[in-house]
């Protein structure tokens, strides 16, 4: 997992790189390359986040959607508060601030999934992906139907949040703005996984029995990771609404699910970055496809089955074999 | 009452679809051990290919070969081509592997049948309504679903407690690894059971057509109820299928009929609709999340 680190000069390069984006969308004439940029970065920390219980923790959750979903809806419900001026609930004040939209959809989705995963983790295998989708579906369902906030035509958010100093309405900083919280994302990302609790996730996932043997308490550790890796999908879900103005049931309909996961495989299960490279290529893929035919699912489709049946480890790895071969 | 009546019919003629679909489900989940998420598109197979064999020769009974034989066949394929290579691997790569197959195949049938929905018309001989109790009217064609759905309920029984095969359907979902030993040609029988489990698929998707639209993504929608009712029942037990199928059936029917009526009684009509369809989707997931804390295998296996 410390492969990416360990040649930081490839880091250092693809950081500068993100960075001139911009430059070269502007320069090339591209500039749908800037929000197609924006979506990668967004749906990274939304893979690693999954990545971060799926991969290292070895826990097969299909809801995760959900905690995406609801960090989106933080933000377009406290918007549409703020626009028609009467408070939630009687007593929570709307906001347009991306300060304080963001905190409070990291905070209501880790809450969430603090409930979900403490009934969730009490199965395991092919329970415990359902019992996710359950959840997950119960949420869709539950969006779906609130009428008070779209149902299923969703919410629309007139102006991304505001952020003191700064113009939100301009591509150019939103994309930047998603791309520090994403570098300060997976700078945090990184310390948790090479601390002794990431170690202890880790461990969990090779054998449960044996962290219980040395007397660690395997369910409060798997529930804190399945809390932190909602936190992730929440902050993801607040900047995709911000950058969509538009929040929707969609956002937790199970084919998200299923999405982030094909991103977390295509790039590499278990790795720091590896979710971030699937996320790009799955997202560069559909745009791709989607330009070239119609039928653009049916090429992401054989793609996916060829991932899956002929290279073990996802794009890194076939990339590491390509190139070992070739040295 | 012949209304709550008629609704408990509506509830069983969907729970017996379900069976269909999740009978094949709980044996290539228990079996073994794949999660199958193409086994909807088994489904939409079955609808398409019987309801345009039904529409060309203008004879609803020949779409049933139709439908069999293509899901039949489909099933066959995916578990030679794809399927067969993921036992070894763990959960995610099944998922993933056959989700990319549902792109697959939505996509081909987008190709060749287009976005528009097909319809079939029912065959004269099960159209119209019979009258079973004094004032309780109801369609010879669900009628008709009930009796196939329970036929083939009671066949899979005899399948799998009386045959040679079921003998060894049991074993093989009990220990995989010791029938192999015995010398019996463990990937002959998974074939058999994942054509066996898709045939089921294709015949519930013919039977819903003239029902349901026939259209892509009709096996997604039914496909997530289906792993819920495997869930619910206990992977890998085909009792456990058809029990937790006609409870989730009946549930299912009766918050929808009843739920809006309920709340409308406390909240305005339209928000009132919208709010009971919405818990009434959510009901089945909340059944199947409080049956998993309580037996966390399901209702129909024994902890052990």
């Amino acid at each position: 997992m410390e492969t990416s680190l360990k040649r930081p000069a490839l880091l250092i390069s693809v950081v500068i790189a993100l960075i001139a984006l911009p430059l070269i969308a502007d320069a090339t004439g591209y500039t749908a390359l800037m929000s197609l940029a924006t979506r990668v970065l967004i749906y990274g920390i939304a893979a690693a986040s999954l990545n971060f219980v799926l991969g290292y923790g070895g826990m097969v959750s299909f809801g995760h959607a959900a905690f995406f979903g609801i960090g989106g809806y933080v933000v377009g419900i406290l918007y549409q508060h703020y626009s028609l001026g009467e408070p939630l609930l009687g007593f929570i004040p709307g906001t347009n601030q991306l300060l304080i939209t963001v905190p409070a959809a990291i905070v209501v989705s880790g809450l969430m999934a603090a409930v979900i995963g403490a009934l969730s983790l009490r199965t395991g295998g092919v329970q415990f992906i359902m019992i996710t989708l359950a959840f997950a579906q119960m949420l869709f369902f539950l969006f779906v139907s609130l009428k008070t906030y779209g149902g299923d035509d969703g919410l629309i958010i007139r102006r991304a949040n505001e952020l003191p100093g700064l113009n939100m309405r301009d591509k150019q900083t939103v994309y930047y703005v998603c791309l520090a919280i994403t570098a300060l994302f997976f700078v945090i990302l990184w310390r948790i996984v090479n601390s002794r609790f990431g170690n202890v996730i880790v461990g969990l996932r090779q054998s449960e029995k044996r962290m219980a043997a040395i007397g660690l308490p395997a369910y409060r550790y798997k529930l804190m990771a399945f809390v932190i890796s909602g936190m992730g999908c929440g902050l993801a879900g607040a900047l995709m609404a911000n950058f969509l103005r538009f929040a929707s049931p969609d956002m937790l309909h199970w084919t998200k699910s299923g999405e982030l996961m094909v991103m977390v495989i295509l790039g590499g299960v278990g790795t720091l970055f590896g979710p971030l490279i699937g996320a790009a290529v799955f997202i560069v893929l559909e745009t791709l496809l989607a330009s070239w035919t119609e039928n653009w699912q049916l090429g992401l489709g054989l793609i996916l089955l060829f991932v899956v049946l002929y290279t073990q480890g996802g794009v890194q790895a076939l990339g590491a074999r390509l190139f070992g071969r070739r040295a | 009452m012949t209304l709550f009546l008629e609704q408990m019919l509506n509830g069983v003629q969907f729970g017996v679809m379900l069976f269909l679909l999740a009978a094949g489900l709980t044996l290539i989940f228990g079996i073994m051990g794949v999660i199958n998420l193409a086994h909807g598109s088994i489904y939409m197979i079955g609808a398409y290919a019987g309801t345009w064999v039904a529409a060309e020769t203008g004879s609803f009974w020949l779409g049933i070969p139709a439908a069999l034989a293509a899901a039949a066949i489909s099933g066959v394929a995916i578990e030679f081509l794809v399927v067969r290579r993921l036992y070894q691997r763990d959960h995610l790569d099944q998922v993933l592997a056959t989700f990319g197959l549902i792109l697959i195949f939505n996509q081909t049938i987008t190709i060749l049948f287009g976005r528009q929905p097909l319809f079939v018309s029912m065959p004269a001989l099960l159209d119209g309504s019979v009258e079973l109790l004094p004032g309780l009217f109801y369609p010879i064609y669900r009628l008709a679903i009930i009796a196939v759905g329970l036929l083939v309920a009671v066949g899979l029984y005899l399948l799998i407690n009386k045959t040679r095969i079921g003998m060894l359907v049991r074993a093989g979902s009990t220990n995989r690894e010791m029938v192999r030993a015995l010398g019996v040609d463990i990937r002959l029988l998974y074939t058999l059971v994942f054509g066996l489990g898709a045939l089921l698929a294709g015949l519930a998707g013919f039977m819903a057509g003239p029902i349901l639209a026939v259209q892509v993504g009709m096996g997604e929608q039914i496909l997530i109820t289906t792993f819920v009712v495997v869930v619910i029942g206990g992977v890998g037990s085909i009792r456990g299928a058809f029990f937790a199928s006609l409870i989730l059936g009946i549930v299912d029917t009766g918050l929808r009929a009843y739920l809006p009526g309920l709340l409308r009684q406390v909240m305005v009509g339209p928000e009132a609709d919208a709010l009971g369809a919405g818990i009434s989707s959510m009901g089945i997931y909340l059944l199947m999340a409080i049956v998993l804390l309580i037996r966390p295998k399901g209702l129909f296996i024994r902890n052990s």
